[in-house]
Parts: C-alpha cells; sequence; structure tokens
C-alpha cells in the first residue's frame, strides 16, 4: 500500500478500503466476461447558504457518498451503483453490472498504475471546512452593496455555495486515479423597479478555489454592482427587434454560445453515432479561417479543469477546430476505443450515479486580431450581446437558441440603446462559418457556467 | 446475456424508515431545537437502452437519503445525508443544530401548526408492484419494439438515439416535531423512441415520443411510441424559415404546457411576495379571457402529481387557480402563505435540503370542446409549433421571447416544417389571446394543457 502514500487517500482511510478490495470488486465485475470495467467512488460535502431580503434565510450542509460500477463488452455497458459503501453492496452493483456481458470471466489486472499528481487547485482550506461566518460575511456585504447601488434596486439575493468533492478510479486496465476537487461560487441577483416597470439583473463567479478568493478583486461587491448595474441598464431597454442581422458577441460568458451551439456537437459519442451535425466532418471546414476553438482542463482554478476526468485519465488541451478546420473531438475511454481516436481525458459525470460521457471543460475561442472597436465600427445595424440568460442546443440538426440578459443595438457603427428580451437563434455549423472578425481580446467568463 | 439473472433488484434491506425519521427528530429536539422535520427518501431505478437493434446500456441501483430541518425559534438550517450509519446520522443532527446558529431570524419561518397536518385517506392508486414484474429480457425487448417500430416507419428513418425502458420506485417518509408521520410509495415506468430521420442531402432532424404510467397496464404499446416518435421526426425534414409576421400560433400540448408552467411561476407564493411577477397582486382580477380555467389537484388518485400530503405535511387539496380568466387562488406553501397573509393550498415542495419550495399536484388547464384539427382548420395563415428551445422569458415584465420550431399553417391544413424562427410578445396579452382550447387534455406529468390557438404574437424569421 505504500505506493499510494499521499495525502488523497481518502477512501482508503474513511472506509478501510485496501487494493486487494478494489480488485476482487472489479474481478466481480468482469466476471461475466466483459472488457472493461471500472469503479468510481465519490464523496461529496456541500454547504449552500443563501441570503434574501437581507436575511440569512437557508442554510444547509450534507453529504452524498457513493460507488458506480461500470462494465464494458463491446459498445454495451453495464452499470450499477449503491450509496451503502460497505464491501457486500459493492459487490452486489458490480455483481449487476457484470451482467452485461455473457462469456467466461476475464481477468483483471494485478497491480494499479497511479495516474501521476497534478495540481491544478492547491486548495490548502477547503472552503467546504472554512468558518461559516466567513461565508455569511460575504453575502451580507453583496446584500449591503446592491442595495446601496441605486433606490430603485428593491430586491436583492445572494447565495453562496461550496463542495469538496473526493474521488477514487480504478480500472481493470490499472488505471488509479485521485482527486480532491475544491468548488465555490457566489451569485447575486437583483431586481430593479420603477412604477409599472421591472427589470432583473445577475452575476456570480467562483471556480476551484478557496473561500480566500472572494476576498481578492472578485468579491461580493464586484457581483453585487454588475447584478444592480444590469437591472438598472434593463429598466431602460427597449424590445428587440426581429429578424436576421450581424451579432457581436462581447468577451466572456457569451462564449457560452460556443459551448452550446458547437462544444455540444464536438462531442465524441454523439459523432461515433453520427446523430450530430459535426459527424464525419473532420479536415473538413467548419469555420471560417480566423476561427481556433480549444478545450482545455488544464487551467489552473478554473471550474472546467480537472486533475484527472472522471475515469481517471489526466485532462489535456485539445484543438477542436484550427483556422476553420475540424481537428478532433472531445473523447472518453468508451469513445476513443470505438472509434480509434485518442482519449482527450474528457471523460465526465455528473455523479456516481451516471455513466461517463465525453463532456467538456473549459472551451474557448482563441483571441483573433481584430480590435473589438474595429468590430463594432464594422456593423451598420445589428445587436451587441454581453451576456445571455441560457440556451439550448438540438445537436442533430444543429439548432441553437440563446436568451441575451444585456444586449444593445448597433447602428452605424456605435453601441446605442440597450435592448431587452434579445433571442438569438442560428445553426450551430453554418454559424463559425459566417464568424468575420475575432477580437483580440479573450476573456473566459467568472466561473458560474457549467 | 443471461435475462433471467437480470432478476437482481435487492430486497434484502429493508428498515423502518418511518422509525428512523422519528427517531432523528426527537434527537434533534432533545438537542434543543423548537421544531423539526425529517425526510427520508428509498429508491431504485432501473433502466435500458436499446439502440440500432443493440442493447447498449443497462443500469440497475437503489438509493436512500435522508435530510432534517430544524428550528430555534425564528432561525432555521437544514442538513442531509446518504450515510445512514450511527456516525452519519449523528453528524448530521449534529451539524444541523450548529448551522441553525448563524442563520438568521425569520418571523415567518416554521412548520405548520399541528391542526393543518394530516393526509388523504383511502387507495391513492401511486404504486403498483409490476412495473418491475417484466424479467429482464422482457424488459430489454420493450425498448427494443419501440425503436424497432420507428426504425421501420419510414425509410427515411436512418439512424436512432435508441428505444429505451425505464422503471422506478420511491417511498417517501415526512416527520415533525408536532407528532405527524406519514409515507407513501409511487412507481413509474415508461417507454420512449428517439429516431433520426435524414435527407438524401444528409440534413437531419430528431424528435421524440414517449409513454409514461404508474403502472405497466397503462403504458402504451411500444408499436404506438415508436411510430408516433418517427412521424413526429419525419415531418421535420426539410425545414424552411419562416417570414417574419404576425399569425395565429396553436400550441401542441407538448408546448401549450409550458404557457402553464408560466403561469404557475408567475402565481407561486414565491413570485408573488418578492413582486417578481408580473401577476402579483392581482388575485379577484382578469388575467386571462373568459374560455382559461386552470386547476390545480393533488387529490387525483393514480396521478402523475398526486400525494397524500404535501412537503409539509399537509393533506393535498383541489385548488381553482384561474376560473373563467379570474385569477382565485395563489399556490402556496406555509411560509408564503404567512408572508401573504393567506392559507398553504398545500403544495410546499420538499428535497432533502434547505427550506421547501412550491410544486404543482396535477396542474391542467381545463378542456374545451373543439378537436385539435378543428383548431387548425379555422386558420388560414399560421404557425403549429412542435418544439420549443431556450428560455426567453421575464415573469417581472412578462416579456415572451421563444425559439421555436413545427410546421406552416395553410388554408387549415398542416404543410411544410419551419425552424429557426422566434415566437414573441407579452404574457399579459398572451393569456387573454388564448382564443381556442382544443378537447385532447391527457396528462403525460404532472402539468397537462390540451392544443391551445393564440393570436398576437410576433413570429420572427427571415
Amino acid at each position: 500500500m505504500d505506493k499510494y502514500n499521499d495525502k488523497a487517500r481518502f477512501f482508503f482511510e474513511h472506509y478501510g478500503l485496501a487494493e486487494r478490495d478494489l480488485e476482487r470488486y472489479l474481478a466481480a465485475a468482469l466476471s461475466a466476461g466483459g472488457d472493461y470495467a471500472d469503479l468510481y467512488f465519490e464523496y461529496l460535502s456541500s454547504t449552500a447558504l443563501s441570503m434574501d431580503e437581507s436575511m440569512i434565510k437557508s442554510a444547509s450542509q450534507g453529504i452524498s457518498a457513493g460507488c458506480g460500477v461500470r462494465v464494458v463488452s463491446g459498445e454495451r455497458t453495464g452499470y450499477a451503483y449503491t450509496d451503502d459503501l460497505s464491501s457486500d453492496r459493492i459487490l452486489h452493483a458490480a455483481k449487476t453490472a457484470a451482467l452485461i456481458a455473457s462469456a467466461p470471466a476475464r481477468a483483471t489486472v494485478a497491480g494499479f498504475q497511479k495516474t501521476a499528481a497534478r495540481s491544478l487547485y492547491p486548495v490548502t482550506l477547503p472552503s467546504v471546512d472554512a468558518e461559516i461566518s466567513a461565508k455569511v460575511e460575504l453575502l451580507m456585504r453583496a446584500d449591503k452593496t446592491a442595495r446601496a447601488y441605486d433606490p430603485r434596486i428593491k430586491e436583492v439575493r445572494a447565495s453562496y455555495g461550496d463542495e469538496l468533492r473526493n474521488i477514487l478510479v480504478v480500472a481493470s486496465d490499472g488505471t488509479f486515479a485521485e482527486d480532491s476537487q475544491p468548488l465555490a461560487r457566489m451569485n447575486v441577483s437583483c431586481i430593479a423597479k420603477t412604477e409599472g416597470n421591472s427589470a432583473r439583473g445577475t452575476s456570480g463567479g467562483g471556480g476551484r478555489v478557496a473561500l480566500d478568493f472572494f476576498f481578492g478583486d472578485k468579491n461580493p461587491e464586484f457581483f453585487a454592482r454588475e447584478s444592480a448595474r444590469q437591472a438598472i441598464l434593463q429598466l431602460d431597454a427597449r424590445e428587440a427587434p426581429a429578424g436576421e442581422m450581424e451579432v457581436v458577441l462581447g468577451p466572456g460568458w457569451p462564449g457560452v454560445l460556443l459551448h452550446e451551439a458547437v462544444g455540444h456537437g464536438l462531442e465524441a459519442d454523439f459523432n461515433r453515432k453520427k446523430t450530430s451535425a459535426f459527424a464525419g466532418l473532420i479536415g473538413k471546414r467548419v469555420a471560417s479561417e480566423k476561427c481556433t476553438v480549444v478545450d482545455n482542463g488544464t487551467m489552473p482554478w478554473r471550474r472546467g479543469s480537472l486533475n484527472v476526468d472522471d475515469e481517471g485519465e489526466p485532462t489535456q488541451e485539445t484543438v477542436l477546430i484550427e483556422k476553420g478546420i475540424l481537428k478532433g473531438y472531445l473523447s472518453d475511454k468508451l469513445s476513443s476505443r470505438l472509434m480509434g481516436i485518442a482519449d482527450t481525458g474528457n471523460g465526465r459525470r455528473e455523479s456516481y450515479e451516471h455513466i461517463p460521457m465525453p463532456r467538456m471543460t473549459n472551451t474557448y475561442m482563441l483571441a483573433g486580431n481584430d480590435n473589438p472597436e474595429d468590430i463594432i465600427r464594422s456593423v451598420k445595424h445589428g445587436v451587441y450581446a454581453v451576456n445571455f440568460g441560457g440556451g439550448q442546443v438540438d445537436i442533430t440538426n444543429g439548432k441553437f437558441v440563446f436568451s441575451a440578459s444585456e444586449a444593445y443595438m448597433i447602428e452605424d457603427g456605435r453601441i446605442t440603446a440597450p435592448i431587452k428580451g434579445a433571442t438569438l437563434i442560428g445553426n450551430g455549423p453554418d454559424v463559425l462559418t459566417r464568424v468575420s472578425m475575432v477580437g483580440n481580446d479573450l476573456k473566459l467568463d467568472e466561473g458560474v457556467g457549467t | 446475456m443471461t435475462p433471467t439473472e437480470l432478476e437482481t433488484r435487492d430486497t434484502t434491506i429493508k428498515t423502518d424508515l418511518k422509525e428512523i425519521a422519528a427517531d432523528i427528530v426527537a434527537r434533534t429536539m432533545k438537542g434543543g431545537a423548537s421544531a423539526a422535520e425529517c425526510v427520508v427518501r428509498e429508491g431504485d431505478e432501473f433502466s435500458t437502452l436499446v439502440r440500432l437493434g443493440q442493447v447498449e446500456t443497462l443500469k440497475e441501483s437503489g438509493s436512500k437519503s435522508i435530510g432534517v430541518r430544524v428550528f430555534f425559534g425564528q432561525r432555521a438550517a437544514s442538513t442531509y445525508s446518504s450515510d445512514f450509519s450511527r456516525e452519519g446520522l449523528d453528524r448530521m443532527v449534529k451539524s444541523a443544530l450548529e448551522l441553525a446558529k448563524i442563520t438568521s431570524e425569520d418571523p415567518f419561518g416554521g412548520i405548520p401548526e399541528a391542526s393543518q397536518l394530516g393526509q388523504l385517506q383511502g387507495n391513492l392508486d401511486l404504486y403498483h408492484e409490476d412495473v418491475y414484474s417484466l424479467p429482464g429480457a422482457a424488459r430489454i425487448d420493450y425498448a427494443r419494439r419501440t425503436e424497432k417500430a420507428a426504425l421501420d416507419f419510414d425509410p427515411r428513418i436512418k439512424n436512432s438515439e435508441g428505444g429505451s425502458f425505464d422503471a422506478a420506485t420511491g417511498h417517501k417518509v415526512l416527520a415533525n416535531s408536532h407528532g405527524f408521520i406519514g409515507e407513501y410509495s409511487r412507481s413509474y415506468c415508461s417507454v420512449a423512441a428517439v429516431p433520426i430521420a435524414q435527407t438524401d442531402e444528409g440534413a437531419m432532424q430528431r424528435d421524440y415520443w414517449y409513454s409514461v404510467a404508474r403502472t405497466l397496464k397503462k403504458l402504451d404499446a411500444p408499436e404506438t411510441v415508436g411510430r408516433i416518435a418517427a412521424e413526429r421526426t419525419i415531418r421535420r425534414l426539410g425545414a424552411k424559415k419562416a417570414k417574419t409576421a404576425t399569425v395565429p400560433i396553436v400550441f401542441d400540448p407538448m408546448v401549450s404546457t409550458s404557457i402553464l408552467e408560466h403561469i404557475f411561476e408567475g402565481i407561486n407564493g414565491d413570485s408573488v411576495y418578492r413582486g417578481a411577477s408580473f401577476l402579483a397582486g392581482k388575485l379577484g382580477q382578469k388575467i386571462a379571457g373568459d374560455n382559461v380555467t386552470v386547476i390545480d389537484d393533488g387529490t387525483i388518485p393514480g396521478g402523475f402529481g398526486t400525494a397524500p400530503f404535501d412537503g409539509e405535511g399537509i393533506p393535498t387539496r383541489r385548488t381553482v387557480v384561474i376560473e373563467n380568466g379570474m385569477l382565485k387562488s395563489y399556490l402556496l406553501n406555509t411560509y408564503t402563505a404567512k408572508k401573504l397573509g393567506l392559507q398553504t393550498t398545500a403544495n410546499a415542495a420538499r428535497g432533502l435540503a434547505g427550506t421547501p419550495g412550491i410544486g404543482p399536484g396535477n396542474y391542467f388547464l381545463q378542456p374545451g370542446s373543439k378537436s385539435p384539427k378543428e383548431l387548425v382548420a379555422g386558420i388560414k395563415e399560421g404557425l403549429y409549433v412542435t418544439e420549443f428551445l431556450g428560455q426567453g422569458v421575464n415573469l417581472v415584465t412578462g416579456d415572451y421571447s421563444r425559439g421555436a420550431s413545427g410546421l406552416w399553417i395553410q388554408n387549415g391544413e398542416l404543410t411544410y416544417p419551419v425552424e429557426e424562427i422566434t415566437v414573441a410578445g407579452n404574457l399579459k396579452d398572451l393569456f387573454f389571446n388564448i382564443s381556442e382550447i382544443a378537447n385532447d387534455l391527457e396528462f403525460r406529468g404532472s402539468v397537462a394543457a390540451p392544443t391551445i390557438r393564440i393570436d398576437g404574437l410576433t413570429v420572427g424569421g427571415e
């Protein structure tokens, strides 16, 4: 056991697991002859606080733990999980998942290869263990700042949430990976009201960070002012016009459009099954040559980053689209094996209750050469979208829809009046081919989105 | 695969969950709490996905979790756990008692009065053991048949995200410090298909259809579900954009429920006391046309939104929300009722953690007398919406703008498919402009509405 002598040995210490237990569970998982089996142990502790009407109205803490067993046989996947981490329950789950296969038992590994340790989020004190009064203070400061911003701000809600996810992934291919993944975020939402009119603003941020993150420049006052600013601005917004027009996306959060409209379509499982509008287009032009899109799971402190993915593979930087040419898909172990492509370390799962799937980490477009002001100046009649409320995509036909929560008209090359209710619609594979200018002002979102 | 062996559902541990819940309440009270409420949830699920005739995934599992909410006077906090060991439960109780120290005094906080508590008697027809009675091979067969019906329907159905069969049962226990203790079980099964159609040019479209029921006996035949899924997918092929215009719009029942959801968002106590809805303060006023009557009824036997008591232990009931266009009642839980000086409508929705929210029972729009076909027949030029994408609804202002796809109506007939369009207007007017309501009300979940026609919305396209 000494070869696993690092601080992350959470499940060994808390549940008395030993290496031979893991081997026994994997053997049970392969008892009907699957090609591959893995175990995903998860122990998640979380805190949620919310302030409303200047009161801490809700505070909760909780623990959720379990183990998911997966067995893969050809293209088939058997999956079972248990939230009881006793030996007999895990064995039962393993035997249930094993039933996807029907062949003589297959031998599992002898001895695991520990995935090399990385530290993309070296948090000394995870926020989940930090003093609760400090978290309460963040909310009180946000509430105070938002209310003081403008007398028309009538309603303020602030919330704070954090979690620490300890995982252990072991697999019949020898994978052995542990990680301790912190996450903290805060959010401020305001309603501004005048006689006969009202509007909402929202802002937030965070990442795989310790509590001190919120005492830097992304502090409660920052999020509170931003939220209040949006709400006040929207009070004077006019109706968005209908019809086709040019759109300029601001830097940062509007990247969600890239996530929805393009990113999901590049997830390997959809392309293996040929259900994505991007299937079969590797090496083909899918975007204007101004566009280079990457997925990068290795950026320190960011919410999308992971030392290892949920299959125990190290994350990496993957070029998806290079100067308009589709270079690759986001892959996990299953897709990589079935498609004969590299595993890009994008195997993700919502929790131990879910089968892993290839999903994005941090996906963004590299900065271009255009000056943002020149981009605006080039538009005669269009929309400048700065913040989005939400969006959705149908990856099969490529259609996407986004609601802009902050947007302006562009008239004769100048940003003019704010507009409300702007809904952008389009087609993912089509929209990138029409990118005519790319700004030199790359900015990632504040870390709220997924 | 050895199908008979798929019968692996575990029935070995059946601890008395009521005992555990009552014990947790007693322990928090002993720890100094002035009131407490404990919820325990236990469930198991089975799901299988067959894609292009082959089993792709089989999933089977059980889970159990517990949550407690404690009050120290007017301060509240909650904790939860999936760990039922002695230490796990001890820690949950201890952290709840500690966490309550940092929350604020809220004069409207607290659990319901003892006199309000209770539960509906009699069999509500919510649980049928038969959702698990199918042998493993038969479950897979359900999924396979559903997908096959879709694939065989038309040569243009060339791919599929699969056919699926799911079954689940859930058991819920609620106990509180007034001595209330209640429990109920619910079962659920469903079949679904997600076919993909392709034109000769390669353009793909995807749609789906499903059937869901509390017992296998009420589940639609896999062949029916697969066929409808294929029909819905095929009719999307060759979609065009529409011209920007203001035309009558017919909402398919799959999307007309969204209008009811907007009303729910606007009249639930939480939005109302915050003034976060344009419907706040409109009690007793006309908010929709005379033909609009909306009911919430948590007592309908077998319903997807039925339960003997709500998330706070209050017997569920029938509430007329809108009667002939007039707003008759908000939907409330104890907290929001106190805030508004009203009585709860037993719509508390309790998760494991946090304060109870508000959820619908069986919530529906009263049907009219015309058939959906007659609604379409009355329109010379218009849009039949089958799907919305994205959000784009602001309940504070009523602004409404959603991405949509569907079919174009010409001379009373559904003609070609349309997509990449927006539908926009304001909910304040929209509710008055529901000009016709069809007779095809069917519950496919706890919220249901028939086909409806709405006038005065702008269709945004080219």
